[in-house]
């Protein structure tokens, strides 16, 4: 039965037209294969790489003696490694949060016919242009203690003003949370922005005809009917998290210490300048791992909707 | 009668208090989205004294253009002094290209995936889709010893192949979604009339695909402009882009930290893309957003 399945198409195509196969029958095909080949080995192939060198006592160059899964348990007891998790989970929470809220609010606001509204979405949205190299380039000088904003609310007459998070162990990951909303939130706005525009209008009516103030609008028909956008956001933002590297690289170089580590930084210190190949390997499946279970229930939902469209 | 007028207006006074409360909320917060670059043009143009002895929002007392000249031609980054500018040219030798070749996979990759579907063309789609998210630290060992194979390691050509590679799958989905609205029976009709693949794509495809070019090469340019990650991983001291090189100005210190220079470095770095997204902000948002909700 199987076999007869596959042949059944060439042989159609034959009867359909005898000896006609030309080169231009093979265009689209010929056309696609570069980027096939390189998607299936560049993508696919080298994950499964890393997943072998992952359970590998790979150190400063590859090599494939397998230790099985020690390298995971090898990660899951370094003290440097559970920092940068940690971090993740507080700056990723924050950061999505905050984005989506500020997003929310500033879409709505937007959208209330304002004039230059364009000037205005403009302003918000530049900071996504930039590279997060100069954006934590930026932060790191606002944020640093001896001459930044610490020193601005001191010369203001506020003497007993201190903000030294960007150097205290404890709060410096909030600093990266601040640096990165002001990033992404603008985009998140923009994201709202175009979804509330896309509500249908006479549903806005209908519910104004009803009685319903503003505020019930659009807490009942309005939000409600940006879910989808609500979801797509999180899972741009909470990508822009788990991959958050360069933020890290210029606002913190990791520190003081490791404590503003997150694991991207931690999978290319390891793998790139502490030769540790294999616990790096191992860091970068984690995160693979984590963009996964971010994106598989989504991407379910998405394909599942549009079946059921 | 004159009650219910009393009643609109103390709700229109009402309204336009709100409305008032409204713009004040929506510039302020423009002002602080503002500041960050605000307080690094101030001081890229104080000298290092001022600095010293003033706040992030005291104004200079005269312009010093110094920090921008040392940034652009002097300044140490790691292990050479030449300022910024060797590795600007970098990265226009990067972006460039990897621009062009990338939007132009994508454009024919789009073309074919809409309207040339064959056995597995979708399935193909939904796995290039799913590399539009993986986190590239996956992929950043096995990629540098391919690159060391290949004997790119470390040039700009390497860089180049890189960009592309994880690029076509977010050209790719831009061209695709795009050519998804164009009607199908033009294009048979065209294969009707004995039109081959690449005459259908010159004639009637590209021509309606400006939009569509603009977004995804805006896009592609900000991306690549702004990469660290591959940046960092890939080049070598020669071939840095200028993201890669700006981390390391920054992080150099010999002597007195200079923060007017690595300001006015970090707005030269910020500059191709800030110009881009000013002119063309339009295509900028629709390319955000098309990547961002069909992705």
């Amino acid at each position: 039965m199987k076999t007869n399945a596959i042949n059944a198409e060439p042989n159609k195509a034959r009867a359909g037209r005898p000896a006609r196969l030309t080169l231009a029958d093979w265009m689209p095909k010929i056309v696609m294969a570069p980027t096939v080949i390189v998607t299936l080995v560049c993508m696919y192939g080298y994950m499964i790489w890393t997943a072998v060198l992952s359970m590998t006592n790979s150190r400063m160059l590859p090599s494939y003696d397998f230790v099985g899964l020690s390298q995971y348990e090898r990660l899951f007891n370094n003290d440097r490694w559970i920092v940068a998790l940690t971090n993740l989970g507080i700056f990723g929470g924050l950061f999505i949060l905050i984005c989506l809220v500020l997003g929310v609010i500033l879409a709505i606001f937007l959208d209330q016919k304002i004039r230059s509204e364009g000037a205005i979405r403009t302003i918000y949205l530049y900071p996504m242009a930039i590279s997060f190299i100069v954006t934590g380039t930026a932060w790191k000088w606002l944020l640093n203690p001896t001459n930044g904003f610490e020193k601005l609310m001191i010369d203001m007459g506020f003497t007993d003003f201190t903000f030294d998070w960007l150097v205290n162990p404890d709060k410096v990951v909030y600093c990266l949370v601040i640096a990165a909303v002001w990033q992404a939130s603008g985009f998140v706005m923009a994201l709202f922005l175009a979804g509330l525009r896309g509500v249908d209008g006479d549903l806005i009516k209908a519910a104004q005809l009803d009685g319903a103030n503003t505020f019930t609008t659009y807490r009942r028909i309005i939000l409600p009917s940006l879910k989808p956008v609500f979801f797509s956001a999180m899972v741009i933002l909470s990508h822009i998290a788990i991959k958050s590297f360069d933020l890290v690289a210029a606002l913190t170089n990791g520190g003081p210490g490791y404590s503003s580590d997150l694991p991207a930084n931690f999978m290319y210190a390891h793998t790139f300048t502490r030769s540790q190949i294999g616990l790096g390997s191992a860091s970068a499946m984690v995160m693979l791992g984590c963009v996964l279970a971010i994106l598989v229930p989504y991407l379910y939902s998405e394909l599942r909707g549009e079946r059921n469209e | 009668m004159s009650n219910i007028k009393a009643i609109r207006r103390k709700t229109t006074a009402i309204e336009r208090l709100l409305r008032v409360a409204l713009y004040l909320v929506l510039i302020s917060v423009a002002a602080i989205y503002l500041l960050p670059f605000i307080v690094m043009l101030i001081t890229s143009l104080k000298d290092v004294e001022e600095i010293r002895t003033g706040t992030l929002l005291s104004l200079p007392a005269s312009l010093h253009f110094d920090s921008w000249s040392k940034a652009w031609s002097s300044a140490c980054t790691g292990s050479t002094c030449d300022g910024i500018s060797p590795f600007f040219l970098n990265s226009f030798q990067i972006v460039i290209p990897a621009v062009i070749i990338s939007t132009v996979l994508g454009a024919i990759n789009g073309y074919v995936i809409s309207m040339w579907k064959f056995r597995g063309s979708d399935l193909f789609f939904a796995a290039l889709l799913i590399g539009c998210f993986i986190p590239f630290q996956v992929i950043l060992l096995p990629m540098a010893r391919t690159l060391g194979w290949l004997g790119i390691a470390n040039t700009t050509t390497g860089l180049v192949f890189v960009h592309v590679v994880y690029g076509v799958a977010f050209t790719t989905l831009f061209f695709r979604n795009f050519y998804q609205s164009v009607p199908g029976e033009l294009v048979k009709a065209a294969r009707l009339d004995g039109a081959g693949f690449f005459t259908i794509f010159y004639r009637i495809i590209l021509p309606i695909s400006t939009p569509i070019i603009v977004v995804t090469v805006i896009w592609q340019f900000t991306q690549i402009w702004n990469d660290f990650l591959f940046g960092v991983a890939f080049s070598g001291f020669d071939t840095q882009p200028v993201t890669v090189a700006l981390n390391n100005l920054v992080n150099t210190s010999f002597g007195g930290k200079e923060y007017n220079v690595d300001m006015a470095a970090a707005i030269m770095a910020a500059l191709p893309t800030l110009i881009v997204y000013v002119l063309a902000g339009k295509y900028f948002v629709r390319g955000l957003t098309a990547g961002a909700v069909k992705g």
